[in-house]
């Protein structure tokens, strides 16, 4: 045989992975097609035309829904962004100390349960303090979000401060820094990358969420994902698509500027 | 006067009070809005049934009971049911092969992808991450247009003339299968990627120095070499496809229900809380003990290599 013998080829397996690669994709680049349907099907194609996103950035229903996933996953996010990174402060650079594996274990927790389990504990929860309170706002929605989020947050955090150089903190104490002063002049900077992928992760999380907050919410607080699963119920237009590409678009941006800079991180 | 340990001992002590305190407000959200509420759960498995949902505050076990028994209507005896009892087999019939699936599919893509030059590893990276961050609605929605009646395959295979009537898969087994496989799939490629990113090539090189062929150096090097990877991967599917709750909403319709639809049913019409309840502690239960089992393969594999 005149080629050299690949010793990390295996029969096939390319193959496999561009069936894999091929069946990944075509069902999403369909969607999107078909949202740029003349026509009112998602089997038929007619011509191109953006009535269907014209007329879902009409629908007080779907712009409603879109305004309140957007609340929710900004609360939830910077609340649960914060909160992560002072507990990977207080988790990492140490040598292990009683009740750390507890604070691991505690704080991983939301990955552990299946979510219809916790969205299930949340209805029961939830309904018990609507009436003992009487509020029914979003404030369920916000706080059952960013609880789910703060694993998310937590993890690019800790994985950045575990990294990180402790010479440079040591240095700024050396010099009379206060603990404040040093983490905010040295600490944070450093940290910063890894603050904004823990954001950014726990933003798309809470924006995708469709389990927790179709039990959790009250009547009139649909989400965009709620909103979407309520209409496959109906006879579907390529309204739905048109929201999935834009809602598509959202996620493979944010996704993208994670994706950068934890692979900037690595190669630091 | 302190001596120089007090005062390394009293440094540390409160080093520990401040790491408490500045978790204090992860752990305290986490508490109210996730753990704590489980806890309830376990509370309401115990309690009576309200008429209009909710619960009555009166002790019974008959939540429990009603996931293997049901009660007579007329002469309140009970009997064993296997209503509910078969829903959880075909849930973990169709996670099983569903994990099966990805596993065969995604253990070559992820192959693939380890044994690029660098920079291309990159870009085939990106590839699987952005369906993996992709929401779970839309790519479920996504299935089902290939998969309906008037979807691509079987538009396609009409037009081909191989059949004359599409196949119905909406609403089937088979549909929970391919949607759960397609959705499911990053969540092992990723995994395995990462096991196999580190292979030695080495060993595989004296693998096929000692004569081995092609088959001989997968099964008796590569999979033992990633079977972290392989562990891990399946963990990660079998969970979230055992609680699965969209998938099947949309795409088993409401004759092939799972577990997590199952539970659903139970807070809405079927107005059982109680019986919810005890079926999500024993969802709960089947996922602690899978998960108890990969941490201990995982220490396991830790033990022999490290």
């Amino acid at each position: 045989m005149g080629s050299r013998f690949d010793i990390r080829r295996q029969t096939g397996f390319a193959t496999i992975a561009m069936i894999c690669f091929f069946a990944l994709y075509l069902p999403i680049v369909t969607v999107v097609v078909y949202a740029f349907n003349a026509g009112s099907s998602i089997a038929i194609w007619e011509g191109v035309s953006l009535r269907w996103f014209y007329q879902a950035w009409n629908n007080n229903q779907v712009v409603d829904a879109s305004i309140r996933s957007l609340q929710i996953a900004s609360v939830a996010a910077t609340v649960a962004t914060i909160v992560a990174t002072m507990a990977a402060l207080a988790t990492t650079r140490t040598k292990p100390y009683p009740g750390l594996g507890f604070k691991y274990a505690f704080i991983n927790q939301p990955l552990m349960v299946p979510e219809i389990v916790t969205a299930v504990a949340l209805l029961i929860f939830f309904s018990r303090i609507k009436i003992w309170t009487g509020y029914s706002g979003l404030g369920y929605l916000m706080a059952a979000h960013t609880a789910f989020c703060i694993p998310f947050a937590y993890l690019p955090i800790r994985a950045r401060l575990e990294n990180m150089d402790l010479t440079l903190e040591i240095a700024a104490a050396d010099l009379y820094a206060t603990p404040w002063k040093a983490f905010r002049r040295v600490t944070f900077p450093l940290l910063w990358p890894g603050i904004l992928a823990g954001l950014m992760l726990a933003f798309v999380i809470s924006l995708d969420d469709v389990v927790i907050t179709e039990f959790v919410k009250s009547g009139g607080q649909d989400t965009l994902p709620t909103y979407m699963l309520g209409q496959f119920r109906r006879v579907i237009t390529p309204e739905i698509n048109a929201i999935s590409t834009v809602f598509l678009l959202i996620s493979i941006l944010i996704v993208t500027v994670f994706f950068f800079i934890s692979r900037k991180k690595d190669q630091e | 006067m302190a001596s120089a340990e007090e005062v390394a001992k009293e440094a540390e002590r409160r080093d520990i009070r401040d790491r408490w305190l500045l978790s204090a407000p992860a752990l305290i959200i986490i508490f109210l809005a996730a753990t704590g509420p489980l806890l309830i759960v376990v509370v309401y498995s115990f309690l009576t049934p309200g008429p209009y949902g909710d619960v009555v505050w009166k002790f019974s076990t008959d939540g429990w009971l009603s996931v293997v028994m049901q009660r007579d209507i007329f002469d309140d005896t009970l009997a064993f049911a296997d209503a509910h009892l078969s829903i959880f087999w075909r849930s973990a019939k169709l996670s099983f092969m569903t994990t099966i699936l990805t596993l065969l599919f995604g253990f070559p893509t992820a192959y693939f992808i380890a044994t690029r030059p660098a920079r291309q590893r990159e870009i085939w990276l990106f590839l699987i991450t952005i369906p993996f961050w992709t929401n779970l609605l839309i790519r479920t929605f996504a299935i089902q247009e290939v998969i309906r009646n008037e979807g691509i395959v079987n538009t396609v295979l009409i037009k081909l003339g191989i059949i004359s009537q599409p196949i119905q898969m909406m609403f089937t087994d088979f549909a929970l299968m391919v949607g759960m496989t397609y959705v499911y799939l990053p969540l092992m490629v990723l995994p395995l990627y990462a096991s196999m990113e580190k292979i030695d090539f080495r060993l595989v090189e004296a693998g096929y120095d000692l004569y081995a062929n092609r088959f001989q150096v997968l099964r008796r090097i590569i999979i033992p070499l990633v079977k972290p990877g392989i562990v891990a991967g399946s963990i990660l599917v079998f969970i979230p496809a055992l609680g699965a709750y969209v998938t099947p909403r949309v795409l088993g319709g409401s004759k092939n229900m799972m577990l997590g639809n199952l539970i659903e049913l139970q807070f809405g019409q079927g107005r059982n809380w109680p019986l919810g309840s005890a079926l999500s502690i024993s969802l709960m239960a089947i996922v602690m003990v899978a998960l108890l089992f990969y941490v201990r393969s995982a220490g396991r594999q830790g033990g022999t290599h490290g």
